[in-house]
């Protein structure tokens, strides 16, 4: 039996995650740690599957319409916000690697503070996407398909892809944005749960999988950010 | 870290009952089914979901065959004949008896239903990796399957069941209940990609002490290949259809030209799942053939490793030919590699055939109705599979393409392949599952009216789509007529033995006689649990002694030796030292 690191004084008593005990079908906690994290690795690769579709789509479409794709991307994305909601990201993964070691070491508080910071990182990144670009896009009308009426500002004429553009934007960044949104919704599930001390040195498999999916949810962003916002 | 058993966890009581005993009254026991985590009661209620959709879509499928009984003809006077649903219906029938068949029935029937059940069983376990997460996967394939009957039930998508566009996006207002059928299909997905990622963790980590990869019975090669499958390709679905949906809510305009769009990109994308998809739908058969040939053949599987290889090499191929189903709409160097990369599948395809026929080689072939069907998977699978190199070859394809020769071909596979599996597998796990012994005449009578039936509705077809009848129109020319008729009366039969079946089953329920533990003489694990199996499958967590198909060396677990005698050990091997000594 290992000596249990205890930093702070909230961990006097038997905390939750010492008692956790695996399912029945398991033969023992390590097992079903293995296999959980497997099973999540799988489920991010399927996660990689889904978007790899848009990414494809994006490079059939830019080297159909080379011209629209580096005319569009200045014109209808500030590189600004997309880099703020990049280092907010990344800050984000910092934020949740730091929160599994808490765990790891037993450090209950910077455990929820950590995880705090990372759900604050996530809403603030929703907060500038929705304040910044959805909305003032919706207003003008750059939306796409058929409800596309922009008719263009300081010169710039519309080409006729400039909708299709504006639909992989669209696209591609709402199931993104969905995506950090369900992990927002984990990270405070994982944040109640680290509330009642279930995770610690010897039980953090939803924490680190949780983790995992953000780390993913961060990744597809870098990706996106330059393909949509810097590549003219 | 100490290992425990199921005592130590505070489930007292239940677990040594069968897993089918009733926990109380009926609405305790509707309750229980219901949040049931148990890998076993999840089988049986995925075997009755797709036997559901199994029998709408066959409803689709009579009532397609019922229109092409006759030619619609109109006469000098404007009288038509012959004449059941007019064409637009007639499109909306064939596009849900084959969403419905794929998407409901084929593509969960083999691995979520006799999958579930049977692969903890057979290497071991007490339950699948993630058994919360295997009743989710039910709830959601119910949930999507109800979405997609919403389009039927809102009169229905007209599209064939592969959605292309733009006549899927474009038409105005015609048929946006493709958007149901669509989302529908995107949450199947999940349901799909949930039972892949646990079947693939469970295989990895949950196998019996002793039991290594090559002591797994091939059942559980083929169910572990066709995991990976469905992990890795659904998403590309999911992505496509989601994308489909928006397509025709938004009008995003990736598959539409007028917007910049491809509509290629649509075929590429769907193809990209699809085509992997009917291995989804094969190879889970191709491993019920592997039990049914070793069992009631007492034969070690010859070339075990070949088999379980030829799965996997199927799997990795299946991601490479989703270009031969565009032969007609992409570049003529991309179809010419795409031509050559589908003759590859053959090889993996015909290692298995082979294997099954040397297998049955000098076998104690026990003719019941399991056999049977598995000799007639060998016969119909390789006109299925055989056909395919036709299709596969790029001129030949020019001609047949379109025509009711891929739909023979493919029903061929599917129906030949797949479900002619399906329904050996039922026959030869149903003691198992029940615990009763079906009728042996009445399922020998289903399966001949079945086999008869099957080949007489899908053999014309060839000779049809050869002459050049093309596909999905809901009449024809005189000259096709007496194909047509076969194909239909075929039908009628295939209905016949079907109903057979489903007497025989509910009378096994109903009256059938209490099965042994193992009823054929079987070596893989799901033979040492009880028929049916208790809550925790095995009494104590079983230890591997000897391979699924040692049929020489081991008389089987609840057997009686003076049944299964063993062959005198072979001379030469005790010869042999006593040479080496001089």
């Amino acid at each position: 039996m290992t000596t249990i690191p205890a930093h702070d004084n909230e961990n006097a008593g038997a905390a939750n995650w010492e008692r956790y005990r695996h399912q029945p079908h398991w033969r023992n906690n390590q097992d079903e740690y293995d296999a959980a994290k497997f099973g999540m690795w799988l489920f991010l690769s399927t996660e990689l599957l889904l978007f790899s579709g848009m990414f494809v789509a994006y490079t059939i479409f830019r080297i159909m319409h080379t011209e629209t794709w580096g005319n569009a991307s200045h014109h209808y994305l500030d590189w600004r916000i997309g880099a703020i909601n990049t280092v907010v990201l990344l800050i984000s993964s910092w934020t949740m690697v730091m929160a599994i070691r808490s765990a790891q070491v037993n450090h209950q508080r910077a455990l929820r503070f950590h995880l705090v910071v990372t759900i604050l990182c996530g809403l603030f990144f929703l907060g500038a996407k929705v304040g910044f670009e959805y909305l003032p896009k919706l207003a003008k009308g750059e939306v796409p398909g058929s409800a596309f009426d922009y008719i263009g500002s300081h010169g710039y004429v519309p080409s006729d892809y400039d909708p299709l553009f504006l639909g992989l934007y669209w696209v591609a960044t709402a199931i993104h944005g969905s995506h950090v949104l369900i992990g927002v919704g984990l990270l405070t599930w994982c944040l109640l749960r680290a509330g009642k001390k279930h995770f610690g040195p010897k039980h953090f498999t939803a924490l680190e999988n949780v983790g995992l999916f953000w780390h993913l949810v961060d990744l597809i962003w870098i990706f996106l950010f330059p393909l949509l916002y810097l590549v003219g | 870290m100490t290992t425990t058993t199921a005592h130590d966890n505070g489930h007292h009581g239940h677990h040594d009952v069968s897993y089918l005993k009733p926990k109380g009254g009926a609405l305790v026991t509707i309750w229980d089914w219901m949040t049931t985590i148990d890998h076993k009661k999840i089988g049986v209620m995925y075997l009755f979901a797709t036997l559901l959709a199994f029998f709408v879509g066959g409803v689709f499928a009579l009532l397609v065959r019922a229109e092409l009984l006759f030619p619609t003809v109109t006469n000098a006077a404007g009288d038509v004949t012959g004449q059941i649903f007019d064409p637009s219906t007639y499109n909306r029938l064939f596009t849900l008896h084959g969403a419905v068949m794929v998407f409901l029935f084929i593509i969960p029937s083999t691995p979520a239903a006799l999958g579930n059940f049977l692969l903890p069983l057979m290497i071991g376990a007490k339950d699948v990796a993630f058994p919360r997460l295997n009743l989710l996967s039910w709830y959601v394939y119910v949930f999507g399957s109800v979405v997609a009957l919403i389009a039927i039930g809102l009169s229905g998508v007209d599209t064939g069941w592969t959605f292309y566009t733009p006549y899927s996006t474009s038409t105005e207002g015609e048929h946006w209940q493709v958007v149901f059928m669509t989302l529908g299909v995107f949450i199947l997905g999940f349901s799909s990609i949930f039972t892949g990622m646990n079947f693939v963790v469970t295989v990895h980590k949950l196998r019996a002490p002793g039991m290594g990869w090559f002591d797994m019975p091939l059942f559980v090669w083929a169910i572990y290949a066709t995991a990976i499958i469905q992990v890795l390709a659904t998403p590309v679905l999911g992505v496509t259809v989601l994308l489909l949906t928006l397509e025709r809510v938004f009008q995003i305009g990736f598959f539409d030209p007028a917007l910049g769009g491809d509509p290629v990109l649509y075929q590429h994308f769907f193809w990209f799942y699809s085509h992997p998809a009917v291995y989804i739908m094969i190879l889970p058969g191709m491993g019920i053939m592997s039990e049914l040939v070793g069992v009631h053949a007492r034969k070690k599987i010859f070339g075990y490793r070949a088999v379980a290889f030829s799965s996997m090499g199927i799997a990795a191929i299946s991601f490479i030919v989703w270009g031969h189903h565009l032969f007609t709409s992409e570049g003529e160097l991309v179809s010419a590699i795409f031509s050559f990369l589908t003759f590859l599948v053959a090889i993996p395809s015909a290692i298995k055939v082979f294997n099954w026929v040397a297998t049955l080689y000098k076998g104690s072939i026990a003719i019941n109705t399991p056999m049977c069907y598995a000799l007639a998977f060998l016969f119909t699978f390789s006109i299925g599979g055989l056909t395919g190199i036709y299709l596969g070859a790029l001129a030949v394809d020019l001609h047949l393409h379109d025509t009711y020769f891929i739909v023979a071909h493919f029903h061929y596979v599917m129906m030949g392949g797949a479900v002619i599996a399906f329904l050996g597998g039922i026959h030869h796990w149903w003691p198992k599952m029940f615990g009763k012994m079906y009728d042996e005449r009445a399922g020998l009578l289903g399966f001949t009216l079945v086999f008869i039936g099957f080949n007489l509705t899908f053999f014309p077809q060839f000779l049809m789509g050869a002459n050049g009848m093309p596909r999905r129109y809901a009449t024809y020319v005189a000259d096709y007529e007496p194909f047509h008729q076969a194909s239909t009366i075929g039908s009628w039969i295939l209905l016949a033995g079907f109903l057979v079946h489903l007497g025989a089953f509910i009378h096994s329920l109903v009256a059938g006689k209490p099965a042994p533990a193992n009823p054929w003489g079987g070596l893989s694990l799901e033979w040492e649990a009880e028929s049916p199996p208790i809550e925790h499958n095995f009494a104590h967590e079983p230890v591997i002694h000897h391979g699924p198909y040692d049929f020489d060396d081991v008389v089987p677990p609840h057997c009686d030796p003076a049944d299964y005698p063993l062959p005198e050990p072979i001379e030469s091997d005790s010869v042999a030292p006593g040479k080496h000594a001089h």
